[in-house]
């Protein structure tokens, strides 16, 4: 069927009803579940469904969903409309789910456990992690199949495509996503509704329109989640970019490593060009635009803008200086405006719940809300979506529920390897573009990683040196040889080698790498290294003075030992990848520094803290 | 291997230089790397240099010159692997194939790669084997992973 100006509302409304009497199975099938058995736990529903035989009285539908952003939960099935919300779920448990469905008495010991009460809650409006957020991009992430058009449809889907096409100018669609504040949500932050307005201005013809779903920050995955879960959502919000800035063709970029992401947005472009909602004359008016997908090649760089761009053109993906202007010269050296997954998600709410709605959200020069990809060693790793402005304590320990294992809090690593690490003192910290700039670090595309007492900060400058070393396209000198260099001075230091001077050394080759480099990934490239030393000096100063790395993660930097606190358990022996550890049962163990690896396995398994980190003998 | 094998997988793409990375990508995938006859088909039918086309294939990870070993070991180095121990997992992965990352062990079974994060943070560390997510892994857990593939 095809989907009109004219008839689009009527048939939502008729979606709507009969929706409104179904009661829906949702399986999480993004693919994080999948990897915990998704799949065989949609196939288990399915076929205990069919056993149990609900009758005609009851109208049930069994779906899967994209990601929720909480996998480390998954499988997560949900009951629908009432919110039942079950964790952890195997196909084992199919026949249970659907005995508790029908009797109404849900199965508890598949319910979230709260970690400070320690009760069970029924539905996710009661989870902490689910409560505290404001989902506004993620409105639609794990409450619909992202394989169903009608789905979205029926929660207001295309709605703001209808009034745009219906009654806005160009213009005035440009004007609204500027009142609304909207900054791009990918790390910059610039202001989306001037960039369209520059692209909407420029004379070149065609005009193009990109989605960046590179994403490349490792640690971050909401715009993955978002893809794969609503990607109607994501086509909703170019298609309006396109009608404002007056482009006919746009492309999502979507990384090799999404494979599913890809398979999603294939289908939903299939689906809305079928129904008139993409291609030629969309919705009946005479505004036709159409999308392609390109796939990535697995290079961080290509998340930058200009690189991006070079990347669709079917080129090797180096950056452009900025003095040119995407907006007149972009993809194929027209016009064009690029914006990232979770900004274009933002579009269709703008529009449909208007500018003021949205800007009354947030701080001063940050609107509406934002993804967070909150990860490492918290309590509840995964997306969480709160208004601008909120701060890195209450994300770390209110939504996320703070550091496991009664270990201490040491720095979060905000905004990938362009951004820092901040410790304790900066948790009050409100999160928005501006303020974490200030700081010495910046909010980026979202990520937040969170580091305990056994992390080492030396350990993760190198890493991330290491990580862009790998990234540098190689056009700029100081980012190609100068970050080179400078992973060879952090190995050293981490390899109990370092020398005083090396301090300076570094300092002085972030300087020039700040001043020399084209793009951003070389600019910030010193982002984590000048904020480690900021913050954590004394942990550079021990390891090259005393050759002691605390945290027990440089190996030739400390060794592990077990205390008189053993209570003879042999949980660590049995995690040991070398067998290094031996002694008899409900006995004092030992472990033999000869084949030790420090790999550490067995300091996080004990659960008496008999083992300790010293340094190396 | 004559270049017509590769028609099949040319004739989907329009013959212009935007369509080269997309084939790379048909060709790894279709043969698990990057055949040189596939490379100076490719670099034909797109009407660009041979040059042009192994600057692409050797600047994108995507893309290999070497064929890969039977499976693909994968193990994530993102941030949120690797404060959860991901460089313990690569090192203990070397050790059980006796090769180094990027390499492919002697027996051709298996080829050892890490990957700059395949957005699954929230189960953290990661490996991947072939295209099965493995999460919540432990230095421990390879030898079992390693061993089930026999």
């Amino acid at each position: 069927m095809k989907l009109t100006l004219a008839n689009i509302d009527g048939y939502r409304q008729e979606l709507v009803t009969q929706r409104k009497e179904l009661q829906s199975i949702m399986v999480c099938c993004g693919t994080g579940c999948r990897a915990r058995n998704g799949l065989g736990v949609a196939e288990a529903m399915g076929e205990a469904l069919e056993a149990a035989g609900l009758g005609d009285e009851v109208k049930v539908e069994l779906t899967s969903t994209g990601c929720h952003g909480w996998c480390e939960q998954g499988p997560i099935v949900t009951i629908e409309p009432d919110g039942v919300f079950y964790t952890n779920v195997k196909p084992e448990h199919a026949g249970e789910i659907v005995a508790g469905f029908q009797s109404g008495h849900p199965v508890q010991k598949l319910l979230y456990r709260d970690l400070t009460t320690r009760e069970r809650k029924v539905t996710y409006h009661e989870v902490p992690f689910y409560s505290h957020q404001t989902r506004w991009a993620m409105r639609n992430v794990g409450r619909i199949s992202p394989t169903e058009i009608d789905h979205y449809i029926a929660r207001d889907g295309y709605k703001a495509l209808a009034k745009v096409l219906a009654g806005m100018s160009p213009a005035e669609v440009v004007d609204e996503v500027a009142k609304a504040g909207l900054r791009g949500r990918g790390g910059g932050g610039f202001d989306a509704g001037r960039k369209w307005r520059s692209a909407a201005r420029a004379s070149g013809s065609p005009k193009y329109i990109i989605c960046n779903g590179d994403e490349g920050d490792p640690g971050a995955f909401m715009d993955r989640s978002i893809m794969e879960a609503d990607p109607h959502g994501v086509l909703e919000g170019m298609i309006i970019g396109a009608y404002a800035i007056g482009a006919t063709q746009g492309y999502i970029y979507v990384r090799q490593e999404y494979p599913l992401a890809v398979k999603h947005l294939e289908q939903a472009m299939a689906d809305a060009r079928e129904m008139g909602l993409l291609g030629e004359q969309i919705l009946g008016s005479d505004f036709s635009f159409e999308i392609k997908i390109a796939r990535g090649g697995g290079a961080f760089v290509c998340g930058e803008s200009s690189a991006l761009m070079r990347s669709i053109e079917g080129k090797v993906g180096e950056p452009r200086a900025k003095y040119v202007h995407a907006a007149d010269k972009g993809l194929f050296d027209r016009p064009t405006v690029l914006n990232n997954v979770e900004t274009f998600i933002c579009v269709p709410l703008i529009l449909d719940k208007g500018a003021e709605h949205f800007a009354a959200t947030g701080t001063a020069g940050s609107k509406g809300t934002k993804a967070f990809s909150v990860v490492g060693k918290v309590n509840c790793n995964g997306l969480i979506e709160v208004p601008m402005g909120t701060t890195l304590r209450e994300l770390i320990f209110d939504v996320a529920g703070g550091v496991p294992k009664g270990r201490t809090f040491k720095a979060v690593q905000t905004g990938g390897p362009s951004g820092g690490c901040l410790p304790e003192s900066q948790l009050d910290l409100a999160v928005d573009f501006d303020t974490l700039a200030d700081a010495g670090s910046m909010m980026g595309s979202g990520g937040l990683i969170v580091m305990d007492d056994r992390n080492c900060l030396v350990d993760v400058a190198r890493y991330f040196v290491k990580f862009l070393v790998d990234e540098s396209c190689g056009k700029c000198v100081p980012c190609r040889e100068g970050l080179k260099q400078m992973l060879a001075i952090l190995s050293r230091i981490t390899q109990g080698e370092g020398r005083t001077e090396d301090l300076v050394a570094i300092d002085k080759l972030c300087d020039v790498l700040k001043d020399g480099s084209l793009c951003a990934l070389g600019k910030s490239a010193a982002n984590p290294v000048l904020s480690t030393l900021k913050y954590f000096r004394s942990e550079y100063e021990e390891h090259i003075r005393d050759g002691f790395c605390r945290a027990g993660v440089c190996g030739k930097l400390c060794s592990y030992h077990i205390n008189e606190k053993c209570t003879g358990c042999a949980v660590c022996a049995k995690v040991c990848p070398v067998t290094c550890i031996s002694g008899e049962k409900k006995e004092l163990h030992v472990i033999d520094q000869g084949p030790c690896i420090q790999c550490g396995s067995c300091f996080d398994a004990c659960r008496f803290d008999a083992i300790e980190i010293r340094s190396a003998p | 291997m004559p270049s017509t094998d590769f028609a099949e997988l040319l004739e989907k793409h329009p013959p212009v230089e935007e369509s080269l990375i997309e084939i790379l990508h048909d060709v790894q995938l279709a043969h698990r790397y990057l055949p040189r006859p596939a490379l100076v088909a490719v670099a034909a039918h797109c009407a660009v240099p041979l040059a042009r086309v192994m600057s692409v294939a050797t600047f994108y990870k995507a893309f290999s010159l070497e064929p890969k070993g039977e499976k693909v070991l994968k193990v994530c180095m993102g941030t949120a692997c690797h404060v959860k121990g991901a460089s313990q997992l690569l090192d203990e992965a070397e050790r059980l194939l006796g090769c180094k990352c990027g390499e492919t062990t002697a027996d051709g079974r298996y080829t050892l790669e890490e990957v700059n994060c395949v957005g699954a943070c929230a189960m953290a560390p990661l490996v991947i084997e072939d295209e099965q997510y493995h999460g919540k892994f432990k230095p421990v857990d390879m030898k079992l992973l390693l061993k089930a593939g026999e």
